[in-house]
């Protein structure tokens, strides 16, 4: 075993051992498991970081490889690898989590049980990190599913006052979607190369080289679309995210909208258009309908909330239709703007569910009305956070948001010509679609800074006591802070990495 | 300007003293947004609350692009230079500048204006909350309005842009303790953003004509200029530009943002109107001049009957304000509208656009420096409040009246000579219904001028506030803006060679030429406005004398032409409170609606398929126990306990069997 | 020589003497002692059947059987002790117990 080949399974399983020597950790050390789950964190990161550093950022292969045997009756292998693709993702997945870890140290949600919070934190991290690094659908499969335990834990025991609801519904979902990835898988396992393998790079190569056929493809694409898309999660499979979030705990949102989403996303770029061609060209245009309608669709919902969290769930809703909008069109631009939305939302909509979070603390309500304005007067710093952070949501240029939009909206004017070459029009429909969203857009997050940042302060809460960020608060978005600045002013942090592995994808294409 | 298409290259006439600074134009950019870093970082804890990071660094700025502009009087050409910035896909993105003779004359003026702007602030926003706030939003504007003036490529263009509509934001909202200060900020970034939106479209499209691979705006020049692509392209792509300046210049339908704007602090007013935000619609077209040119001819007589609206109509609406600032931006409006039409009239009227918008970025920023100066002293905008301050406030009397004859467009003053090319031109490409509009917007502007000059200075004070003159902070700017109000008009003038035509050209040089009738023309047309708003407005009625005899026309005009009514009414309110709540009802009630259904069903069928399991499957099994029971329960009594009977039936069988086997075996 | 069939009649005789001590007598030694004439019935059986065909099989047989049935008239009596001590009967008829 060498740090070339060990590495990304080290830094990935390493959180679950984390996890389990806080498990076994005594009740009454508080300090010490809290400061246990920062450290394992944050040399996760750490350990991911060096990933980056050593990663050669010139070539489109898989790096870090590592393929064993694993359950060889069925040809299921442990074969994890990391790519251009994956790489900033990945990274993001530790990063958010150390962040997270190091909230933690302050903000414990009701009922406390620390021990418990963080290992399931953990856990979480772990089965993050791994989906985006599995290259066997089987390993894949488990990491995806992985995920949902945890996350559906912290909700059901640290959620407010509607979470079995929401857990349950969150959980059940995201089940029904992966039961119909997982028979796409299947059926890709016997339809596949011959011997039956689950590898994806073979999968891949078999599927980009017209290995399945068409009607095959037409059925497929659907099944593991629709896991996919519950994810994302994409117009009209979306109803569970804005109750998942509302009722999460500070950091469930966040890695919910940081990274859980993502995962969908990064199921279609990584699998569903590169295994079936012909079904991402077949199916693209009603994707990209879809995302369009997201769009809008997400940014009227958003003017109706009354709940601060509920209109932040509802922009990541329309924040993930211009990233679906991206890989709709099926060109180099618009899957690199994807990834980059990916990322920067991760970022944007992260750093939101913090100060909402927050916000939370301060108030003990998110109800827009309640908090009733005046948020800078008495906190100046934190409502300048806010007011930053959903200035660069709204996607203002040299800030991260920008990216994604521009370049997906770009893109769908003028989609892959090879497959989409008589769906022009249509793209471009959507385009204007994405620039009224745009619009909206602005329009909600400037009305709701006006609500809650702006105007005189109500008087019952000059008498609250309401304190300004705090120092865990800073460290803890610093960061985060930071990489919205620098990924808007500096985008090739993001293209730079995605660039070789994209155009190599478009190759395999054959595009 | 088509030499830009070689890539890249310097393509000088002749080595001159101000190249070294042509070449590094991008420190323009850069000083104003160090210092605004500086500013933010350090400004609390520095004397004077961080002012003087801005003031010098915009300082410096200001003598640098005054170094661009020498090189371009002593007749260099123009520069371009770049870096890269990232790569996506085929796409390349470089982080470039692009200094022409236009360059130089914008960047002159924008951190001359913004230089005047930082030094009065000092005075006007003295103590206030957020003093060192407002100045890093003041050098962040003022950087990227040099961003979009430097850049040159399509997507740092749009950066600038945007970034500075966010600024815009910030400074119009900077008191968001009061409500309408907000709703005006948010209304400006929106209306503006409903105006970037087709001219992101229009930059997609342009880049799409290079096949996806440079953003370059000479490259994209160069592309168009092939002929390969259709006029209807091209013309759409013109089209959808177009909506960025009509967002940012506040043109004729989205114009409703800028009058709302005077909620900001005057300062702010003054650096929005005159030199940045609205100059950059403008500038937008003159940058991307190839572009229109290349359209088919509708597209710029869209653009000229736009312009010819806005500039009548927002001239009217200046007519009955009684607000001083709103005055000034409605006459922001139309003389933005003088630009436009001036640049839809072809190469001859970018010269002479660009003249007007140089000569009125000094006009109208003096103009509203000295509204600030009387707001400042009178604690009040209306000038209801205002009147005979000619005594109290002497410096800013003068300097006002300097900028109000100069708005009006009288000899020698900047903006006669800039109204007048405009005329010429509008004469020499003979397009008479826009002389015709030129000439009554003119004299409207020197009636509502002098209507305000009237008003403020003359006749009895009404205020309640003691009058003074203001610090010199603030009338120093005052005094440099009206300096060069009276002295920039020179460099457009025929008589004096007309250098300013030198300087900004599109192509080829036309000399300026002096048509004395039209000269006459328009002094007789806005003496004749400076009379009628004299005898007007000689004494202070309560009731304004144009309010009787204009009629419901009065209504009409006060109420903006009910154009901001009907975008709330028809537009914003149905799309914030109407659609959204049914949009989100559709996704409770509808969409959730289904997944609970689902989930409901499910738990239905459940039921069912619980008491079947119940009832059926486990009836079964049991009935099978139960049948077995019960025939157990009869044949117990078989085993009576008594052994010998057992043996007996043991015989009995034996004996049977033996039968059995006996007889059939 | 005894004839064979003389033998078996015999025999035959005595098992149903056995069977009927068996099933119709009370007491439980007596029971027992009817055992053992069927028991030796069998015997009878057996040997005459060795005798008249010539194998030594059937004596063996008949060796084993008077074993067995000496050690189950061990058994049989200590049961039948033992059930004498508990209900200070021997009736055959009052024992029961092992009923529905």
């Amino acid at each position: 075993m060498t740090w070339e080949n060990s590495a990304i399974t080290i830094t990935t399983l390493l959180p679950v051992a984390g996890a389990i020597v806080i498990a076994l950790m005594p009740k009454d050390k508080e300090r010490a498991i809290r400061g246990l789950g920062i450290v394992v964190s944050g040399v996760a990161f750490a350990l991911a970081v060096a990933i980056a550093v050593g990663f050669d950022y010139g070539t489109d292969g898989l790096q870090y490889e590592l393929d064993l045997n694993w359950i060889g009756a069925i040809g299921v292998r442990y074969h994890v690898g990391i790519d251009g693709i994956s790489l900033p993702l990945y990274v993001l997945t530790f990063l958010l989590s150390f962040l997270c870890a190091i909230y933690t140290w302050r903000f414990v949600p009701d009922p406390g049980r620390t021990r418990a919070f963080l290992a399931l934190m953990l856990l979480l991290e772990t089965g993050m990190a791994g989906t985006f690094i599995a290259f066997d659908l089987i390993l894949f499969f488990v990491f995806w599913e992985m995920v949902l335990v945890p996350m559906y834990f912290l909700i059901a025991i640290w959620g407010s006052a509607n979470r079995e609801y929401a857990s349950i519904k969150f959980f059940l979902y995201t089940l029904f979607g992966s039961i119909f990835m997982l028979l796409g898988f299947l059926a890709m396992y016997f339809q596949g190369p011959d011997p039956h393998t689950f590898d994806m790079v073979a999968l891949r190569d078999f599927g980009a080289g017209g290995g399945f056929s068409q009607t095959f493809q037409l059925i497929v694409f659907g099944g593991v679309a629709l896991g996919f898309a519950v994810k994302v999660p994409m117009w009209p499979f979306h109803t569970w995210l804005p109750d998942a979030h509302t009722e999460a705990p500070t950091i469930g949102s966040v890695l919910l909208a940081g990274i859980m989403l993502k995962m969908g996303t990064y199921g279609f770029v990584r699998i569903a258009i590169p295994f079936l061609p012909y079904g991402a060209e077949k199916y693209a245009p009603w994707i990209g309908a879809l995302a369009a309608i997201a769009i809008v669709y997400a940014a009227l919902a958003c003017l109706a909330q009354k709940d601060l969290k509920r209109l932040i769930a509802f922009s990541s809703v329309g924040h993930m239709g211009f990233v679906m909008l991206g890989i709709a069109t099926l060109t180099e631009i618009g899957i690199q703007a994807a990834i980059f939305g990916m990322v920067a939302h991760g970022v944007i909509t992260g750093m939101l569910f913090f100060c909402v979070g927050s916000i939370y603390d301060r108030y003990h309500t998110r109800e827009i009305a309640k908090i009733g304005g005046g948020m800078l007067q008495t906190m100046p710093k934190l409502g300048s956070v806010f007011a930053f952070v959903a200035i660069a949501s709204l996607g203002l240029p040299g800030l991260a948001g920008f990216w994604g939009e521009i370049m997906a909206l770009l893109s769908s004017f003028n989609p892959n010509e090879v497959f989409l070459g008589d769906q022009v029009g249509l793209f471009r429909l959507f385009m204007v679609m994405g620039g009224i969203g745009t619009v909206l857009t602005a329009g909600y997050f400037l009305w709701m800074l006006q609500r809650v940042n702006m105007g005189t302060l109500p008087d019952h809460w000059r008498e609250a006591g309401l304190r300004d960020v705090l120092a865990v608060e800073w460290v803890s978005w610093a960061p985060l802070l930071a990489l919205i600045l620098v990924l808007g002013l500096y985008p090739r942090l993001v293209f730079g990495i995605t660039d070789e592995a994209v155009s190599g994808l478009m190759t395999l294409l054959g595009s | 300007m088509n030499v830009l298409a070689a890539e890249g290259e310097v393509a000088f006439e002749a080595t001159t003293n101000g190249l070294w600074f042509v070449e590094h134009a991008w420190i323009v950019v850069l000083v104003p947004l160090v210092s605004a870093a500086l500013t933010l970082a350090f400004g609390k804890r520095t004397p004077g609350k961080g002012a003087v990071y801005g003031i010098v660094g915009v300082g410096a700025a200001f003598l640098f692009s005054l170094g661009v502009l020498w090189h371009f009087v002593e007749g260099g050409g123009p520069f371009e230079g770049s870096i890269d910035w990232f790569t996506i896909g085929p796409l390349h993105l470089e982080l470039g500048i692009l200094v022409d003779g236009l360059t130089g004359v914008m960047v002159v003026v924008v951190t001359a204006v913004s230089l005047c702007v930082h030094v009065y602030s000092l005075g006007y926003m003295h103590g206030d909350e957020r003093f060192t706030w407002f100045y890093v939003v003041l050098s962040l504007f003022t950087a990227a309005m040099l961003t979009v003036v430097v850049s040159n490529n399509l997507i740092q263009l749009l950066v600038g842009w945007e970034v500075m509509g966010i600024c815009s934001y910030l400074l119009i909202g900077h008191w968001w303790e009061v409500k309408e200060n907000s709703n005006a900020a948010i209304k400006a970034f929106i209306t503006t953003r409903v105006g970037d939106i087709p001219f992101m479209f229009g930059i997609i499209a342009l880049i799409a004509v290079t096949g996806f691979t440079t953003t370059n705006i000479g490259e994209v020049s160069h592309e168009l200029g092939l002929g390969e692509v259709s006029p209807l392209f091209v013309s759409v792509a013109a089209l959808l530009l177009f909506g960025g300046t009509v967002g940012k210049s506040a043109q004729f339908p989205l114009h409703v943002w800028l009058p709302d704007a005077m909620a900001g602090p005057t300062p702010v007013s003054a650096l929005i109107h005159a030199a940045t935000m609205v100059a950059a619609g403008v500038y937008l077209i003159g940058r991307l001049f190839e572009v229109f040119l290349l359209a088919d001819e509708w597209v710029l007589t869209i653009v000229s009957i736009v312009a010819a609206i806005t500039a009548l109509g927002a001239a009217l609406l200046a007519i009955v304000q009684d607000d001083i600032k709103r005055v000034l931006a409605y006459s922001t409006l139309s003389q933005l509208a003088y630009m436009v039409a001036g640049l839809s009239l072809g190469e001859l009227g970018l010269t002479a656009g660009f003249f007007h918008l140089f000569t009125h970025a000094f006009f109208k920023a003096l103009l509203f420096l000295c509204a600030g100066s009387v707001i400042h002293a009178v604690h009040s905008n209306n000038m209801s409040d205002m009147g005979g301050l000619r005594r109290s406030m002497p410096v800013t009397f003068w300097t006002m009246l300097i900028g109000s004859l100069a708005l009006a467009g009288i000899f020698p003053l900047a903006g006669f000579w800039s109204k007048d090319e405009l005329l010429v031109v509008a004469h020499e490409e003979h397009v008479d219904w826009l002389f015709i509009v030129f000439l009554a917007t003119a004299a409207i502007t020197a009636f509502y001028t002098m209507r305000m000059v009237m008003l403020t200075f003359f006749g009895e004070y009404k205020g309640q506030a003691h009058p003074h003159e203001s610090p010199s902070t603030m009338t120093g700017p005052l005094i440099a803006l009206a300096a060069a109000t009276v002295g920039v008009g020179l460099l457009g003038a025929p008589q004096l060679n007309a250098v300013f035509g030198k300087w900004v050209f599109f192509e080829e040089i036309h000399e300026a030429v002096f048509v004395p009738w039209i000269a006459l023309l328009s002094t007789a047309g806005a003496l004749l406005g400076l009379a009628a708003g004299y005898v007007l407005y000689r004494e202070r009625k309560a009731q304004d004398p144009l309010q009787a005899p204009l009629g419901p026309a009065w209504n009409l005009l006060q109420h903006r032409y009910y154009i901001d009514d009907f975008y709330m009414r028809w537009i914003v309110y149905p799309v914030r409170d109407t659609w959204s709540t049914a949009v989100n009802w559709f996704n409770q009630v509808v969409i959730d609606g289904v997944v609970n259904g689902a989930a409901a069903l499910t738990r239905a069928f459940a039921q069912v398929i619980a008491w079947f399991d119940r009832t059926a499957i486990d009836g079964a099994v049991n009935g099978a126990g139960e049948v077995a029971g019960r025939t157990g329960n009869v044949l117990k009594y078989l085993q009576s306990g008594n052994v010998q009977w057992y043996a007996v039936g043991l015989f009995v069988g034996v004996i049977a069997l033996a039968v059995v086997f006996i007889r059939v075996v | 020589m005894i004839r064979l069939p003389l033998v078996l009649m015999f025999s035959a005789l005595l098992f149903s003497a056995g069977v009927y001590g068996v099933l119709a007598r009370r007491n439980a030694v007596m029971v027992l002692m009817a055992i053992e004439l069927m028991l030796n019935a069998v015997n009878v059986n057996l040997v005459a059947f060795a005798a008249s065909l010539q194998q030594m099989s059937g004596q063996v047989f008949a060796l084993f059987v008077i074993a067995v049935a000496a050690a189950e008239v061990g058994i049989g009596l200590a049961i039948v002790i033992l059930l004498f001590r508990t209900r200070e009967s021997i009736n055959v008829d009052e024992v029961n117990l092992l009923k529905w």
